[in-house]
């Protein structure tokens, strides 16, 4: 996709004598530019070539970590806390109500692309548990009332612009 | 900066930001504008205050009245009553009658503190480096210069202050320098990979304090003479990065970072490096590794960092807590750090209080306090009106501590007779109603899905754990599983590569230790608070 390349080029520019120890820098920046949150194939070729390395390496160093994602997710990536300080105060509630509101499984992206929900461990903000992010964005405090809310507002914000 | 006769200072950071601070800033900025007080009063941004789970926290100097959960629609009224009339605005203020230590000095929780590493947490506005310096930061550097003090000078003062590891273990900070290997090219890194679920005071610390954290690692990569320093930081710490990238910047800017620090022969910068989500690189070595650009697998020591680390060069890596410890040590000197906390173990420990704590906060006090009073006169008591019933210490690879352990005074070595670990300071309250089973179960899956898959028995062994477990909650469970349990996290703790797979023992066999009767009665129902 000629819109890929274009945002990973960018990226890739911006790091002209990179080494292997760039490289979490560079595909964090690569995904967080990519509309669908993710590292493509192709975006994780053109890096491979970047810094000389193998394909199967950096696919192999890349899906170590948990916050790099290799499939298409949706406009707004949801990750709920599913550590015990969260779960002690109800994760397991909330984590239901998302996937009654949003109608998929963890890891699913709901039909019209607009969500991905995922679990992740401790987001470090257990003081206001049960908590989640939606992008770069933390929510905190969670009930079930306001996941509905906090939805709905994504949406209509989403159909507005 | 223009003297102002009241100042208004925010809380910015994540907790409070979700609360709507901004909105409450830019309220009390216009009405402040719309009273004409503009020219006296200041407004502006600091760190976390110590309260959390409270909304939007706000202090007013020079009284010190802390308000939390302030909206913005009850900015007019403070403006129009406190800053205007000079009366507080009773109804949002923190706490009233018992609290008058926590007045005089702008804190939020029910006893006064003694501060050291967040001594400027909530004072300053952590984005000025101007009010840093107003409040004492650098002045070990130019003690440091301007005294001569050598890199060994260094070391040995923190060596006599006793200082110890803030990220776990406890190992002696000075010693750990001293053993760093001669050679040209060493590295310092901070540990800001703060995983351990229920931990977030190294989070605090680098959004609250920056200029501390960077004056530490100036100071301790003298000590050891490394002219590079990196700060590995966890990905999702969105805030924290920028506040640390933006007091770099105000640091290089000012001579206090790069080449010939201050005009002296000193050169040290420091980079920062984002974590990806990897639960086992808070581990040292795995953590170098992560900074190589490669999988965070733990390496085998020896040979330890201090004699081959980053790019295989002595490498010291410390807890950020632990570097925020520095800079005071060496400006006050050890004697004066020993004047806090117990013989064995100085200074103080930052905590966070958590679950169902009345007051959930941030707090700093001396070692060797005991549970009883974190957890009461801290934390507010148990809240709702309930039973303590037991409190999780040190996150995941924490152990359990039930009401017979209220009384042990916290410091490493008294935890470590009751095998528990200081480590992170996360005291997760947990109340009568609380299910130990339903907890545990979170904890073990929180290994299993973290095990890096290096070692086979870690990565057998975490999910074996979860298939044990799991028979409880089927209603299956019998005695002869408990004993499974503890037997595979026991040979986990002898035969696993690195603290990861070592760690699932401490909360099993804690919890098995005061609850085993709760495993064999639990009843598979969801509990919710």
């Amino acid at each position: 996709m000629l819109n890929e390349e274009v945002h990973v080029n960018e990226v890739l520019k911006k790091y002209p004598s990179a080494t292997r120890e760039d490289l979490l820098d560079i595909l964090h920046d690569i995904q967080e530019s990519d509309p669908h949150h993710y590292l493509s194939d192709a975006a994780l070729s053109d890096v491979a070539a970047h810094l000389g390395m193998d394909l199967a390496d950096i696919k192999g160093t890349a899906s170590f970590y948990s916050m790099f994602s290799f499939s298409p997710r949706g406009k707004h990536v949801i990750r709920i806390c599913d550590s015990p300080p969260c779960q002690l105060l109800g994760a397991t509630t909330i984590l239901q109500k998302l996937i009654d509101v949003l109608g998929i499984a963890v890891g699913e992206t709901t039909s019209d692309g607009l969500f991905t929900l995922e679990t992740a461990s401790c987001l470090g903000v257990c003081g206001v548990a049960p908590a989640m992010m939606i992008d770069q964005e933390t929510y905190g405090n969670l009930t079930p009332t306001r996941i509905a809310e906090i939805i709905e507002q994504i949406r209509r914000e989403d159909e507005a612009s | 900066m223009k003297l102002a006769r009241s100042l208004v200072l925010i809380e910015i950071e994540e907790d409070s930001l979700l609360a709507g601070a901004k909105a409450v800033e830019q309220a009390f900025s216009a009405a402040i504008e719309e009273q004409g007080l503009a020219q006296e009063i200041r407004v502006a941004e600091t760190g976390n205050l110590g309260i959390i789970g409270r909304g939007v926290v706000v202090v007013i100097y020079p009284e010190g009245t802390t308000y939390v959960g302030v909206t913005e629609a009850d900015v007019p009224e403070i403006v129009s009553e406190h800053l205007l009339k000079g009366r507080p605005v009773k109804r949002l203020q923190a706490c009233l009658a018992p609290c008058r230590d926590r007045e005089k000095k702008g804190l939020g929780l029910t006893r006064e503190q003694p501060r050291i590493v967040l001594k400027n947490c909530g004072i300053i506005d952590p984005e000025s480096l101007e009010e840093a310096i107003a409040v004492g930061a650098y002045e070990a550097v130019e003690r440091v210069l301007t005294e001569g003090i050598s890199p060994a000078g260094v070391i040995d003062e923190v060596i006599q202050s006793g200082l110890r590891g803030r990220g776990g273990a406890g190992f002696p900070t000075g010693k750990k320098w001293s053993f760093t290997a001669p050679g040209e090219e060493k590295y310092l890194v901070c540990n800001a990979d703060e995983g351990e679920p229920g931990t977030c005071k190294d989070r605090l610390i680098l959004e609250g304090d920056p200029h501390r954290l960077i004056e530490g690692m100036l100071l301790a990569g003298y000590a050891i003479g490394a002219k590079k320093g990196y700060i590995y930081i966890r990905g999702e710490y969105t805030l924290p990065i920028g506040r640390m990238t933006r007091a770099i910047e105000q640091a290089r800017a000012n001579d206090l970072l790069g080449d010939h620090i201050l005009g002296s022969d000193i050169s040290f910068d420091i980079e920062i490096k984002k974590g990806a989500g990897a639960y086992v690189c808070g581990e040292e070595t795995a953590l170098i590794e992560s900074i190589e650009g490669k999988r965070g697998y733990p390496r085998l020591k020896p040979p330890y960092p201090g004699q081959m680390g980053l790019r295989g060069k002595p490498t010291v890596v410390n807890n950020v807590e632990t570097l925020a410890n520095v800079a005071p040590i060496i400006l006050n000197g050890a004697d004066w750090f020993r004047s806090f906390g117990t013989k064995t173990c100085p200074g103080t420990k930052v905590y966070t209080i958590l679950g169902h704590a009345a007051n959930p906060g941030l707090i700093e006090v001396e070692m060797g306090t005991s549970l009883r009073e974190i957890v009461y006169e801290y934390g507010g008591g148990i809240r709702n009106g309930k039973d303590f019933k037991a409190a999780l210490i040190g996150g995941a690879a924490g152990a359990f501590v039930d009401e017979a352990g209220l009384d042990v005074a916290m410091d490493y070595d008294n935890l470590r007779d009751y095998s528990a670990v200081l480590g992170s300071g996360a005291i997760l309250v947990l109340d009568e109603d609380a299910s130990i089973v339903e907890l545990l179960q979170g904890i073990l899956h929180f290994f299993a899905h973290e095990s890096c898959g290096q070692c086979a028995t870690c990565r057998s062994g975490t999910d074996r754990l979860v298939d044990i477990l799991s028979r409880f909650c089927s209603d299956a469970g019998t005695e002869k599983d408990l004993d499974l349990l503890l037997r595979v996290s026991k040979l986990m703790q002898e035969a696993s590569f690195c603290p990861l797979g070592q760690s699932p023992v401490i909360p099993i066999e804690s919890a098995l230790r005061a609850f085993k009767q709760e495993f064999l009665d639990y009843k598979p129902v969801l509990t919710h608070s």
